[in-house]
């Protein structure tokens, strides 16, 4: 646990001070996430103590939301005063956005399995 | 107000940190309760009950946001380790992400498009200003890095964060039954397009569907984290929000 937690900090820490000193445009945690990754791979697997502690943060993912929700408070008179735009935008955005992803991997999927049958009648 | 025990109790707690992390934790730990109770019903979303809650007891107490955030700042800093971890989860999925790579980039280059232009784009047709306009653009990516983006790009990070979490309430709602409407029955589609709009929020969701639906989900949230950080400072330079 300890060792595990460790080994997440201190990827955390070196991607967020890779990101300052070489002003990359990413956050600090996602050059972690990388890092991390990477070292997965060279590892060649991920130790059950590893896999635990990640298992165990990311359980309650949600939670983690919380207290920068309850910021809403401070936003209250900008929200009020654009709320139709936000609340559209919100709203709109987001199931615009969840039906583009779903279709373009339905499609690009049906693509390629057309490509692949095509391929293969070639080859007949 | 008179100086009676319950006050001086009162006013020691209400400076140290304990208080308001407990809160934090015992009102997650009830509207969890409440969406079990609920049998996952998708509309009593925890961490909109969460919120919800914290910001009734908030207000009915007099206590400003900071005050409350010096005790639930040790929640919130765990975000940045919780996005570390996700690469575990894309590890395990290394051998079906190889076979799915094309498939996957191309849906989730049209989810990151899709998701900063028409959260912009709306914004800017129903008059919000710019600087609710750049907060808005990162609403579908994680959290910390949505802020990270929000910040570096003029917009307001706190705000970013409240969006964001808004995001992912809506998608983890409506995302289930779009999905369905469309036809769409692989979970592996349908935790992409939930990942990639709704990011964590919507993966703890899909994770109550099934196993492989969160995880293409918390795939899905990582790549697109990583994609819109890249991508964004170059979208809203081109459509003219952010100078050079």
């Amino acid at each position: 646990m300890l060792q595990a937690l460790t080994l997440i900090l201190l990827c955390q820490l070196v991607g967020e001070t890779t990101v300052l000193l070489a002003g990359l445009p990413i956050p600090g945690p996602v050059l972690g996430m990388l890092l991390l990754l990477g070292w997965l791979f060279l590892r060649g697997g991920v130790s059950d103590d590893v896999g635990h502690t990640a298992d165990a943060l990311l359980a309650h993912f949600s939670l983690l939301f919380v207290p920068a929700g309850v910021g809403v408070m401070l936003h209250w008179e900008r929200i009020q005063g654009q709320w139709l735009a936000i609340a559209t935008s919100l709203v709109l955005g987001t199931l615009v956005t969840l039906a583009a992803t779903a279709l373009t991997m339905v499609g690009v999927r049906r693509l390629m399995s057309m490509g692949l049958t095509r391929r293969s009648k070639v080859d007949d | 107000m008179t100086e009676t025990p319950l006050t001086q109790i009162w006013v020691y707690l209400a400076a140290s940190p304990l208080l308001w992390l407990s809160a934090t934790l015992v009102c997650y730990l009830l509207a969890d309760r409440l969406y079990r109770l609920g049998r996952g019903n998708p509309l009593l979303n925890p961490v909109g009950i969460a919120v919800a809650l914290l910001i009734a007891i908030l207000v009915a107490t007099d206590t400003p946001y900071g005050v409350y955030f010096d005790g639930a700042q040790f929640v919130h800093f765990l975000l940045g380790p919780a996005t570390v971890s996700l690469a575990i989860p894309l590890y395990r999925q290394r051998a079906r992400l190889g076979a799915l790579a094309l498939p996957i980039g191309a849906a989730l280059l049209a989810g990151v498009l899709t998701a900063s232009l028409s959260a912009v784009g709306l914004a800017a047709l129903l008059g919000a200003d710019v600087a609710t306009q750049v907060s808005l653009a990162p609403k579908s990516v994680t959290a910390p890095v949505a802020m990270g983006i929000s910040e570096k790009l003029g917009g307001i990070p706190s705000l970013t964060a409240v969006l964001v979490v808004s995001t992912g309430i809506v998608g983890a709602v409506f995302g289930t039954g779009l999905l369905r409407l469309l036809g769409i029955r692989d979970d592996a589609v349908k935790g992409i397009a939930m990942g990639a709009t709704s990011h964590g929020i919507g993966t703890a969701r899909a994770f109550q569907v099934s196993a492989t639906m969160g995880a293409f989900s918390g795939l899905a949230m990582a790549l697109s984290a990583f994609l819109t950080a890249t991508l964004l400072p170059s979208l809203l330079t081109w459509v003219g929000l952010v100078g050079e």
